[in-house]
């Protein structure tokens, strides 16, 4: 698969490396016992140490130190058993320590390496140069005043995860299958919600073009593009940027740029090149982290099934085509939901209910697939019931809605509503002749246009609504039509 | 290792610090006995030792917490160490990057 660029001076060739920043799922945060809870009241999740007070100090939690280890797992990467923390200085409101303590040389995981999945059935390698644990700083609030900004505190201190690939993506799909895919390893081992929308998952993005085969060109950096979608077109904005300002012979300037998503385009943060002087060093108030390997065993055996095996044992369990079950584990709810409905039930008709149906009526409805009414243990009820032939698909369709409204059992709706599949053929036959007689006009044109027996077949379930055996219809209507006898 | 003119201005940049032309001048003089103290270090040989990342020693590993909520929730009492604030924000001169 090609993913050049055309430009007037010919083929060109994106370079993309990303930085994902993912808040750790904990209770309290990274040096301090307050609250990480999302929306609450401004600044009552803040102690004396997240305001940066004199004299306070930094004390780790051990869970947020666990999540690290567990993420650098799954992402196939080397645990250091020995890391330690620094000093990031850089002046702001919202950073009231004057500094972020992070890891600078030495971070607690190292290189790993993640398999993206591309249009199904492509897989790419991705490699990983390191995850670091580091605070997340306060947030401000330019709008509420007109010559002050407020200063919220609740999100200083909370820990992240510093997650760095090597430049290894080539195009915006590349970038959105890389995020797509560390978000949901995360939500496997539910170290990260992965929400971008509040802000738990933030990526920036590298971006620089290059002739094939060149020596890499100067890189742009994309601050803060909240959403997939987004970040697809960022990347293709900036690409395309790059490639004219090279074109019309001039030099790309390294920056840091914004996204705007009004106008799809991006551009230069005010020029700041002096605060990329961080003046790290090693943070006095903290000692090294220091593993030992049953520790980083122990965190392993916790491990839950990854996308990868799970998609893998899809294939091999349930006989599924590997492209149905990337589908299926590609969000961790939802191969959870294929497993309890297929407990029992045909597992590739659960497939294709789960992608077809439910996945249309979640859509409209703008629900996730946990919030679903249709209950997993319903919907495997419901494909019994299709696979026993109590009901017809046709009717299946109706059953599910009603299903998706009420919550209700298919039985208990098939029951009351008087849907089970009509099989005898003497009653099917009753109807057959009816339609038969009462449209001369068709039964002659058939001679003529032997596709319209489709037409017949649908007359028949519009009688029945839609209970009849479609194979005992067919049959009979063989049986008059064609046959005469 | 000397401190230059530039240096300071650039130190002072860095920390949002507003100086004058006196005032830089009586901190490089400053700045540069520090420096010219600390370079004593310099003589000695540390080709075989591994960098001390605190006075414990290197075996010993951080002190660790439980992840227990049991800080926060006292939000006057944080404002009220703030020079300027509003309904419980702190307040600081508009900052727009």
């Amino acid at each position: 698969m090609s993913n050049l660029l055309k430009g007037k001076t010919g083929d060109w060739e994106i370079v993309i490396g990303i930085e994902i920043h993912a808040q750790i799922i904990s209770q309290s945060k990274l040096f301090s016992g307050s609250s990480t809870l999302f929306g609450s009241e401004h600044n009552t999740q803040v102690s004396f140490v997240d305001a940066g007070m004199p004299g306070m100090l930094p004390v780790i939690n051990s869970v947020c130190i666990e999540q690290a280890v567990k993420t650098g797992l799954g992402l196939n990467a080397k645990i250091n058993n020995f890391s330690i923390f620094d000093r990031k200085n850089y002046f702001y409101p919202d950073l009231p320590q004057g500094y972020q303590i992070s890891q600078f040389e030495q971070p607690i995981v190292g290189n790993g390496e993640i398999m993206i999945d591309l249009d199904g059935n492509t897989i790419k390698k991705v490699r990983i140069e390191r995850l670091h644990l580091e605070q997340d700083a306060g947030k401000s609030l330019h709008d509420q005043h007109p010559s002050y900004s407020y200063v919220d505190l609740n999100r200083s201190g909370i820990a992240l995860m510093e997650i760095v690939s090597m430049p290894d993506m080539s195009s915006a799909e590349e970038a959105q299958a890389y995020i797509k895919k560390v978000r949901n390893i995360m939500k496997y081992l539910q170290t990260c919600d992965g929400n971008m929308d509040e802000g738990s998952l933030r990526a920036d993005i590298n971006v620089s073009v290059r002739k094939p085969g060149n020596e890499l060109g100067i890189r742009c950096e994309i601050k803060n593009v909240n959403s997939i979608k987004f970040i697809g077109q960022a990347i293709e904005y900036e690409a395309k940027r790059q490639i004219d300002i090279i074109e019309d012979g001039k030099v790309i300037k390294q920056q840091t740029r914004l996204f705007d998503p009004k106008k799809g385009q991006t551009r230069a943060m005010r020029s700041k090149e002096e605060a990329h002087d961080y003046r790290y060093f090693p943070d006095p108030d903290l000692l090294p982290l220091v593993f030992t390997d049953e520790f980083v065993e122990s965190i392993r055996k916790t491990l839950p099934e990854l996308p990868d095996l799970k998609k893998q044992r899809f294939v091999d369990e349930y006989g599924l085509s590997p492209y149905d079950a990337g589908l299926l584990v590609s969000e961790k709810d939802t191969a959870d939901y294929f497993e309890i409905a297929a407990t029992g039930s045909n597992s590739k008709l659960v497939c294709n209910w789960i992608a077809g149906e439910l996945f249309s009526f979640l859509n409209k409805e703008n629900k996730r697939i946990d919030e679903s009414p249709v209950t997993p243990v319903n919907l495997g009820k419901l494909i019994n019931l299709i696979d026993n032939g109590t009901i017809t698909g046709r009717i299946a369709k109706d059953i599910f809605e009603m299903m998706f409204k009420s919550g209700d059992d298919p039985m208990t709706i098939v029951d009351s509503n008087n849907m089970r599949q009509v099989s005898d053929e003497g009653e099917i036959e009753k109807i057959v002749d009816l339609i038969i007689t009462s449209n001369p006009d068709q039964v002659k044109a058939l001679e003529i246009k032997p596709n319209l027996m489709g037409w017949f077949v649908g007359q028949v379930m519009k009688e029945t609504q839609g209970k009849a055996n479609p194979k005992a219809v067919n049959e009979i209507l063989i049986k008059k039509l064609i046959i005469k006898d | 290792m000397s401190v230059t003119i530039d240096n300071v201005k650039k130190i002072a940049k860095l920390s949002k610090i507003s100086l004058s032309d006196d005032e830089v001048k009586s901190f490089l003089t400053d700045l540069n006995k520090i420096i010219d103290w600390v370079d004593q270090l310099t003589d000695v040989d540390t080709d075989k030792v591994s960098p001390t990342f605190s006075s414990f020693g290197l075996e010993e590993d951080t002190n660790q917490r439980n992840d227990v909520i049991k800080d926060g929730g006292c939000r006057d009492a944080i404002i009220s160490n703030a020079p300027n604030s509003e309904d419980g924000f702190f307040l600081v001169p508009k900052v727009i990057d």
